[in-house]
Order: structure tokens, then sequence, then C-alpha cells
């Protein structure tokens, strides 16, 4: 089919926004095509005469575009190529712009024939609910067939398939007031809020502000509307005090007026992304006031076959003739409800575009818009109504209408005449867009004249104006925006419009035959729920809307049901005999139109997308490894392969290392807080489970902090400095958590009690340095600190010339020292370790190395051998719970009985029988071993390592009555394969401690 | 995104410079008399809240300001603040008389 009879004649107005002169060339599922700039993706889609633009998600049908606005089902595409690919767009909104790529969704192989269509073949077998009650048993057929097959053939979209090189970017901002939408109504309120001094920001969606304007007749100043909007724009633009916004939708509205609004900066512009401009960008609008100028989106209306291609909404047969000088067909059919499908009518014809008839469900009525229709000569049957069409080429070619007549209520068809056309206009009335008004918990009241829904109450500082408050007349829209703008009364501008008559609503055309059943009267196109489909859903039960929602799909695809929401609750109301205010609608929620990723990561992705925490020796472990994991904030190195080192080798011969000769560790990331003043001790006494009181000066301990739950929450071990002085220890992640925590009971428990708690983790740099040549390495540096001080016990001093804190403690077994100077100092004095350290075969080792060397010794870390549901008697550690103590946080609850009870997981260690096998992480061991799952699990791996010192594999694991069967061999069932393993004590290693205590 | 203000330093901000901290005034059982604690009181302690559909008492912390915890009074339903008062502090008078509910129970003997 030639493209050339869509291309009007650009002459007396058609085609206001193209410029002849000027082609563009760009392609469409690989075939070039060319439009005019100025065009939309899909205007210039049309004028090649390439009506098909997309296939609908469960069935299939080819579908052609509805509206030229955000609440388009059917016309959705994806843009771009490769990375830069982007699904699920409106061509409707898509600029058009030289070498433009665009590619048709949902279809399978080709958009021309596509095999789901056997799906609309079907139809009859796939109802609503059909995703609940077929892809049901076995559930391994769900990932191996159901899944692929659906997502293949189906789908919404493809994803980009590479990193996004585009920019975006986030802007916070507040005004006095924030005009959502800039038809007449909102640039009226604009205005006058400006000129009352007040700091605005107005947004509207499209690229063009005045909304419908362009395409209605009412007359401002004696001139058209559109050449008020013009200079009103132009005013605003101009005004100090007022910030214009195109191509920017207001996409929600959320507690205390603030508001996201998506900035399209550069969609339509590839010259802006290549000179570096942010594609996205997301305002946060903070606002005092809300004006709601969102406008209203024509309904469609509901009879057999309504999604065919070709028939779309009254106003977006108008815009394309109008604006871009596009036919939607050479001759057109109009079924109305209202006095819009004439004024379309008229814009056909004068344009030159075949119309065939006005069919008008209404008894016969007068008004300018029906006289003039009839005046021109165009054909008008009332009391009458589509009731199906006929189509050829699998559906995607109109042929023809039938009509029958109609009255409220009528049922099945019987006789239908046939009218001959290539498209179909309908106007079905106007719903208010209402979802910013219902985002944050506005009311809504039912308006009869408009058969829908409209602004009521609302508790924020937001007014809605305009038709999106239900006002239909242009000089009530214009007075509604100037009074919610202005300060003090504002002169308005004269207005002049035509008298309409009284529309109609009309919920559901009667068919012939089983047409009637509304098996093809589609309500929501994007998702291709039915009128059956809903009348199914009510049979079944699912009386609430939010039910029929969910059970039918209705208004949960990417257009969230803008169009068929209205339309839908009316066939729910005429299946269950209730009145459409009685149903009501179904929840609004952001966004209105759909967000991209990255504008809501803007700049936070790469290295902004989360701060690293950098211990003093930083620089050094990135120079010399590049294995680091992730503990909270930090990266700290994992293990330090030498080249050619395969990591599991690497974390062996640290091991070895620390086990034979010496290792230093940076432990700078372990968190540290001093408690300080004279109820230090009571305070840390009601935190920790053991008892810290009776600690002496100079000496540590080591403690576990629960949660009032009883829960394990964190360990560590703090060292007392002074009388009231404390420094404690928390694990490397928790530093922040604890910190707060206890501000939090000092503040809101014991307020009373004299303690100061100070977060000092970054103002020191710390370093373990453990194993049999510990204490050389120190003296070797120079030292004024005794090295012979006990295990559990402290000094400050110098070493090497730096001033320390010296604790001697030890996660690894072995003699152990930690050293914390200042983190100024940390870099150099690890250096002067590394180099005094060299004579004794020192070697740095990494988290792994430190965690198998702690399960060696069968010591917990808390997040591996805990969870949150963990007690200090479950890890075998009712030594560190005070019965002493008459409080502190978590006592009263291990009492409780549910923990006290018998019959709990415990902490054991494991042998594996075969002493090479390293059980998973996480692996569950089961009473009993069956042919297949279910099985039931007693227990779990907490830790899972290959210990070199032990040549052999060891494991902990939390294990039902765990204590209690030492010597059991228990089975864990893998994927493919059972371990067996022994129960033993989770000390694998120098259980005496006289490695340790030298 | 609320907007709160901090009755401690003054600062008003948004929800994600504060720290929500859940219900107010919950009385610990263990901070009068550990040693008489039943299971129920020690349950209710840890796992009953009220839900209110309106008018309810939280604490809240001015994380990025001055780090101190507060009460606040706060509609869930429209999510105005009613109230800022301090963290020791019960609300003032008027809005204990408001409260419904489990609320109204509550603060019955703390109206005087
Ligand atoms: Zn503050």
């Amino acid at each position: 089919m030639s493209g050339k009879p869509y291309r009007l004649p650009l002459q007396n107005g058609i085609g206001r926004r193209v410029d002849q002169t000027k082609p563009v060339s760009f392609s469409f599922d690989g075939k070039q095509m060319q439009g005019l700039a100025g065009d939309t993706l899909a205007s210039a889609l049309l004028a090649n005469g390439q009506r098909i633009m997309a296939r609908s998600f469960k069935y299939h049908r080819p579908r052609s575009l509805i509206s030229l606005g955000s609440e388009e089902p059917n016309a959705i595409v994806g843009i771009g190529e490769g990375a830069a690919h982007e699904p699920n767009i409106r061509a409707g909104q898509v600029e058009l712009f030289e070498g433009l790529v665009a590619k048709s969704q949902n279809r399978w192989p080709s958009l021309d024939f596509d095999i789901g269509i056997l799906n609309d073949m079907f139809s009859r077998f796939m109802p609503s609910g059909f995703y609940y009650k077929t892809f049901m048993w076995p559930a391994s057929f769900w990932y191996k067939v159901y899944e692929p097959v659906i997502r293949y053939a189906a789908g919404l979209g493809v994803a980009p398939d590479n990193r996004d090189q585009d920019i975006y970017e986030q802007i916070h901002v507040d005004c006095d007031v924030l005009v959502a939408g800039a038809g007449v109504a909102g640039i009226a309120a604009a205005e006058a809020a400006a000129i009352s001094g007040q700091r605005v920001i107005i947004c509207d969606e499209n690229p063009y502000f005045g909304g419908q304007a362009d395409i209605s007749t009412g007359m401002i100043e004696d001139k058209p509307q559109i050449d008020w909007v013009r200079e009103k724009t132009a005013f605003l633009a101009d005004h100090e005090n007022v910030q214009v916004l195109n191509r920017t939708t207001v996409t929600g509205a959320y507690a205390h007026n603030y508001l996201l609004a998506l900035q399209q900066v550069s969609d339509h512009d590839p010259e802006m992304i290549a000179n570096g401009a942010p594609r996205h960008r997301l305002w946060k609008i903070r606002a005092a006031k809300v004006i709601m100028a969102t406008g209203a989106i024509e309904r469609s209306l509901t009879f057999a076959n309504n999604d065919r291609p070709g028939i779309m909404l009254s106003g977006a047969a108008r815009g394309l003739v109008e604006r871009y000088g596009v036919a939607p067909g050479l001759t057109g059919s109009i079924f109305t409800t209202n006095d819009d499908g004439y004024r379309t009518a008229l814009s056909l014809k004068q344009a030159g575009v075949g119309v065939a008839r006005i069919i008008d469900c209404r008894q016969q009525t007068e008004s300018e818009a029906v006289n003039a229709a009839i005046a021109a000569g165009i054909e008008v049957q009332f009391e009458a109504a589509i009731s199906n069409v006929e189509t050829s080429r699998g559906g995607k070619s109109i042929e023809a209408v039938k009509v029958a007549p109609y009255q409220k209520n009528r049922g099945r068809v019987t006789d239908e005449t046939r009218i001959a056309c290539d498209f179909v206009a309908v106007a079905g009335g106007f719903n208010p867009v209402v979802n910013l008004w219902c985002h944050n918990g506005g009311k809504l009241k039912f308006d009869s004249g408009l058969s829908s829904f409209v602004p009521d109450s609302h508790h924020d500082n937001i007014v809605a104006v305009g038709s999106a408050n239900g006002a239909m007349d242009l000089a009530t829209c214009i007075d509604q925006g100037y009074a919610a703008g202005e300060t003090s009364k504002f002169k308005r501008p004269k207005t002049s419009t035509v008298k309409e008559a009284k529309a109609e609503s009309l919920w559901f055309s009667p068919a012939s035959g089983s047409d009637n059943e509304g098996i093809h009267h589609f309500i929501d196109f994007q998702h291709d729920v039915k009128a059956s489909d809903l009348e199914l859903a009510q049979r079944e039960g699912y009386e609430s809307v939010e039910h029929t929602k969910r059970y039918t799909t209705l208004g949960m695809a990417t257009d969230q049901g803008k169009n068929s929401n209205i339309n839908a609750m009316a066939v729910i109301a005429l299946a269950t005999g209730k009145k459409l205010e009685q149903v009501g609608t179904t929840t609004f929620r952001p966004p209105y139109t759909p967000i991209s990723f990255g504008a809501i990561a803007g700049t936070s992705a790469g290295k902004l997308f989360h701060p690293v925490r950098e211990t003093s020796v930083y620089g050094w472990h990135l120079k010399n490894t590049n294995v680091f994991e992730p503990v909270g904030d930090w990266r700290r190195p994992y293990c330090y392969p030498k080249p050619g080192e395969s990591k599991q080798d690497a974390i062996n011969r640290e091991i070895l290392n620390v086990r034979e000769n010496v290792g230093i560790l940076d432990a700078s990331t372990l968190g540290k807080i001093e408690i300080k003043g004279p109820d230090a001790a009571k305070l840390l006494d009601l935190v920790y489970s053991n008892m810290f009181s009776t600690l002496k000066v100079g000496h540590c301990r080591y403690g576990l902090m629960l949660n009032e739950l009883g829960f394990i929450s964190d360990d560590g071990v703090t060292a007392r400095l002074a009388e009231d002085h404390f420094l404690i220890h928390t694990t490397s992640g928790a530093s922040d958590r604890i910190a707060a925590w206890l501000e939090e009971w000092l503040q809101t428990e014991w307020f009373d009690l004299d303690v100061f708690v100070t977060p000092v983790t970054e103002q020191w740099a710390q370093f373990a340095i453990a194993g049999p040549n510990a204490r050389k390495v120190l003296e070797h540096m120079g030292t004024d600190i005794d090295l012979s001080l006990p295990f559990m016990t402290m000094a400050s001093g110098n070493i090497g010339g730096f001033p320390v804190r010296l604790f001697r403690i030890s996660f690894s077994g072995e003699l152990s020292y930690e050293l914390a100077t200042p983190a100024g100092y940390g870099q150099s004095l690890w250096d002067a370790i590394m180099t005094a350290g060299s004579k004794f075969d020192i070697g740095v080792y990494g988290t792994e190395a430190l965690h198998v060397l702690r399960a060696e010794k069968g010591f917990i870390v808390v997040g591996d051998e805990t969870d949150g549901t963990v007690t200090p008697h479950d890890v075998g550690m009712s030594w560190a719970v005070s019965r002493k103590k008459p409080d502190f946080i978590g006592k009263r609850s291990l009492q409780q009985p549910f923990l006290a009870a018998e019959g709990r997981k415990q902490l054991v260690g494991l042998y594996t029988i075969d002493p090479d096998e390293v059980l998973p992480d996480g692996a569950h061991a089961v009473r009993e071993v069956k042919q297949s799952p279910p099985m039931q699990t007693i227990g779990h791996v907490t830790s899972s390592y290959w210990s070199p010192t032990l040549k052999r594999s060891i494991a902990m694991a939390l294990i039902e009555n765990g204590r209690a069967r030492m010597g059991e061999t228990i089975s864990f069932q893998l994927e493919d394969r059972t371990v067996k393993a022994e129960i033993v004590d989770p000390v694998f290693y120098d259980k005496q401690g006289d490695r340790q205590n030298v | 995104m609320l907007l709160i203000k901090c009755p401690v330093c003054g600062v008003e901000g948004e929800e994600c410079d504060f720290h929500y901290g859940g219900q107010a005034h919950i009385a610990r059982p263990a901070s009068t008399d550990p040693e008489n604690i039943s299971n129920e009181q020690q349950r209710d302690y840890l796992f009953m809240r009220h839900n209110p559909k309106g008018l309810h008492f939280e604490r809240w912390r001015c994380d990025r300001g001055c780090g101190k915890w507060f009460h606040a009074a706060r509609d869930t339903t429209t999510h105005e603040f009613k109230a800022y008062y301090g963290i020791t502090e019960l609300p003032p008078k008027q809005l204990m008389q408001q409260a419904t509910g489990s609320w109204a129970e509550y603060f019955a003997d703390k109206i005087k």
C-alpha cells in the first residue's frame, strides 16, 4: 500500500506542526521511512501507511495507536539500539529525528506474521485468571517450559543489552506553586501566580504547551485559543520567578507536597546528547501549593472488535489531521456519544478526508456542532451504535463497520447495516486525569454529567482546575486557573465557546450472536482484558474492583489503565447491577508514566553509587591485591595472591605463615567506640550480656551484645582505659549501628546516666600482628612497653617511635598483638612493621585467612554463626550471660518459654567423612535422606572452609540439639549428592589455647 | 517524603535526614522491676503496638542534625505532624485528650 494518500496537502492550518521542507529519515523494524520535521513517530508511521505498530500482550492481536498522548495502550515501541535501547515508549509521544531507530514489540517472528496470534484463536481457553489457573503443576515446568515460552513469545519489550552510556541527573527544588499541566487552565494559574510574585514551576509532558487548545474551537479575546496559549507561554518563559518545563511529567505526588517530575531533556535531539546534555532529569520538588491542571483524556467505546487497527479516539484523529497533516485513513466512520465526534468529522472533511457517517448513540439532538456537520453534508445516524467491525488481512485492515439501532439497555443485535470505511474515530466522553490527586490520598466524587470521577476533598494544599476538575467549558477552565493562582482578584479574559448538546454515556455496545458476550469487546487494550473477562471475574466472586484488577490483570500494563479504568468499572457495574459510583475506582499509584531507571539512579552510578570507606593503608592494599570484599561500607582485601597464584593457594599460604611465622592484618575497620563518664561501667553492664564493671584498668574482655529479643546482635573486645573510660570494639560492619544503638538507649531509656558515647573508628589505624614471631617483630622495632604483658591486657606507649595502644588479644589463636595508632601514622607504622618483620618472614593476610584462622579456633562471627535468631546459649556461650546482673538488654527475653525450650539448634563443629569435601555454606542437614524433596531439615552449615593447618575440611553448623549429638554422623543433602559429616567440638585447633598464652 | 522539624535543634528537614523509631511511650518493664515480669508483660512490651488510623505518637531521631531523639504526634491518614515534644515528655494535654482507641486508654491516667 502506498503511503502517499495519507499525507494531506499542508494548507489552511492542516499539519501546523510539521515542516514539509524538512524531510526526516528513520527506520521501523529495519525498514527505512521518511517523515517530516515536527512529526511524531506515530504520525510519520501513519503517513507511510504503516498502521500496525505493535501486537497486544496476551493474544498478539495487531494494534495501532488510539491516542496521541501518555494514555496510549497500543502503539508501544522500542527506541534506539543496543545499550541505548529503551522499550515501552508511546509512539505518539516520540518526536521524530533524523536517524531514529524504532522497533515494534510483542511480536515473534515478525509484526506482519506473528505466531502468538494463535493465542487469539484459542482465546476462549484463556479466560481471566488464566495465568493462575494454568501454569500450576508441576512446578519445574514453570522454569523450564512456561516461563521461557511466555517471555520469548510475549514480554513487554526487550531490555537494553549493555550499560547505559547516557547521563542522567537529579535536581532538588522548592517553589510556592507547582502547576502540573500547561493547558489553558494551567497557564492561567501560572500567570496569576507569577504576577502575584510567587515562585512558580509549570510542567507539561508535551513539547508544546496548550494541551488540547490547538484542536479545540473556543476563542479567547476573539482569537483562537492557541494564539492566547503562545502569548502566555512566552510571557511565562520570560518571567523571572517562573520555571517553564516542557517535556516534563509530574509523575507522583507524595506526602507534604513532595513531587517527582521527569524531564525528558534530550530524548528528542541526539545532538544534545552528543554535546553532553543529560538524557533525563528527575526533579524532586517541594511545593507549598500544587495546582493540578492535568486535563482529561478521552474514553474509547466498548464494542465488538473495538481494538482493530484504525480505530482511534476522536481527538487523536483530529490531532493527526490538524497537527501533522496525516489522514487516519481514506474514509472514516465516527462513533460518538457527544459533540466531540462532530468536531472531528468536520475537521476530517475540511482536510479532504472522507467521512462515511457519524453514528451517534443519542436521540436526535441539535447543537452548533451537530448542525454544522449536517450542513457540511455529513450523514448522521442518531440512536445507533457500532456493533462490530469487519476486517481483512488477519484483522489488519478495516473494511467496514456494522451499525445497529441503539437504545439504553437494548440486548443482542439482530439487525445490522454495513458501512464501508477504513478507519473509525470514537468519542466516548472524557475522564478527568485525577492520578496526582489520589497519589497521596485525595478523595474523589462521582460526576453524573461526565459519568466519571472528579476531585473531591484533599488534606494537602492542592487544588484541581480545568478539565482535571471536571470543567469542560473554556470560560470555567480559565476562571478556575486564575482563581487557583491569584492572591488578589485578577481580570478574566473574554472567552466565547459554542454551546454543546448533552452528552450520553455508552458502556457496552451490543453485538450480534456470541459476540454479544463481550469476548471481543476490549477494555484494557494493552493487557487484552475484555468485557467478558470482567464479567467472568464477577461470576467467580472477585467482587471488589481491586480483586478483579489482579485477577484479570486489568490496568496493570505499562499504561496503568489510563484509558480503560472507567470503562472497566462501568462494565463491572453493568455485570453486578450496581451503579458506577458504587463500584468506585482502583487505587491510583505513582508514577503516572514510567520513569527510566537512569533517572532514578541519577548520578549515583558507577563510582558514585556508594561511598567507600578507606583505611589509612587502603592505598597499599590497592597496590598489593585486586581481590576485595565489601564489609559494611569498607572494601577489605580478601587475600593477596602472588603472580600466578590462585586465590585458594594465597589463602592457604597466608594462614600457614601466621601459624608458622607471623602475619599482619589491617584491622582498622574494626568498630571503635569510646565510652567515658562516671556511669561508663554501668552502661556497659546494661548493654553487654556479661559483666564489665569488674574489669580491671588495663585489662580486656570479650563481650556479647544482645538485642531486646535476646538474640546476639554484636560482639567484640572491650578494654578499660581508666576507671571511667572504656574502649569497645564492634564488628567492622556494625560500628555505626552500635554507636547509634548506644545513643538511643542513653537518650531514651537511661537518660539519667552520666556518660558519653564517642565513635572513634576512623581516628585509629589498627593492625593485628599474629604468629609465633609476633613478639620478635615488635622487639625489633624497639618499644618502651613490656611486651611480656599477659593475654587480654593492654598498654600504651611507643613502638618504633609511633604512639600506640597495644592490645594482647587474639582472633587467630596465635601469640597476637593488635596495635592502634592515630590514623595519620597508619601507613608509616605499617611500613615500619613490614620492614622490621621481613627478618621474621612476616606476611600480610586478608579477611578470608582471618576467617579460617578463627574458625580453626571455633570463634564465632556475628552474621555467620548468628542470623538474628540465635542466642548466646545456642552458640555455647552461656558463660557470657551474667546471672548476677539484675538487668541487661535481652536478659528477660532469654527466659521467655520459646527461647528456653528444648530442641533449639546449637553450634557444633563438623568433620566431613571425606576430609577433602568442603561443604557449601548454608547446606542443610536432613533428618532422613529421601529419594526426592521435601526432606526435613535439622540445621545448616554456618561456616565452612578448607583448613590448611589441619589439612582437611572443617565446618561449623547450627544443628538441632547439636551438643547432645557429638560423634553422630549426619547427612547434608546437596543438589546432586549427599555429604556425610561427623558432629565434633567446634574448637578444631589448640583446644587448650597454649599457642596464644605464651 | 515527610517534612519534619526537630524540636531540639530546630532544623527542618526531609524524612531521609531523620530516622524513624517506631511507637512512642513504650515502658520497658525491666527498667522498673526486672525480677517480676510476667511472660505476657514481656511479650506485650516486645511485640504489641498501636496501629491507629489517625492520631499516632511516635519516636524520631534527628539523624543528620543534632542526633537527638524526640517525640512526634502525627496523623497517619494525612501525615500531618500535630506536635513535636521531648523524648522524656508526654504529648501536649490537648492531644492526649484527642487520642482514640488504645492510645486513649494509655493516656487516661496521665491527663491530670
Ligand atoms: Zn535536631
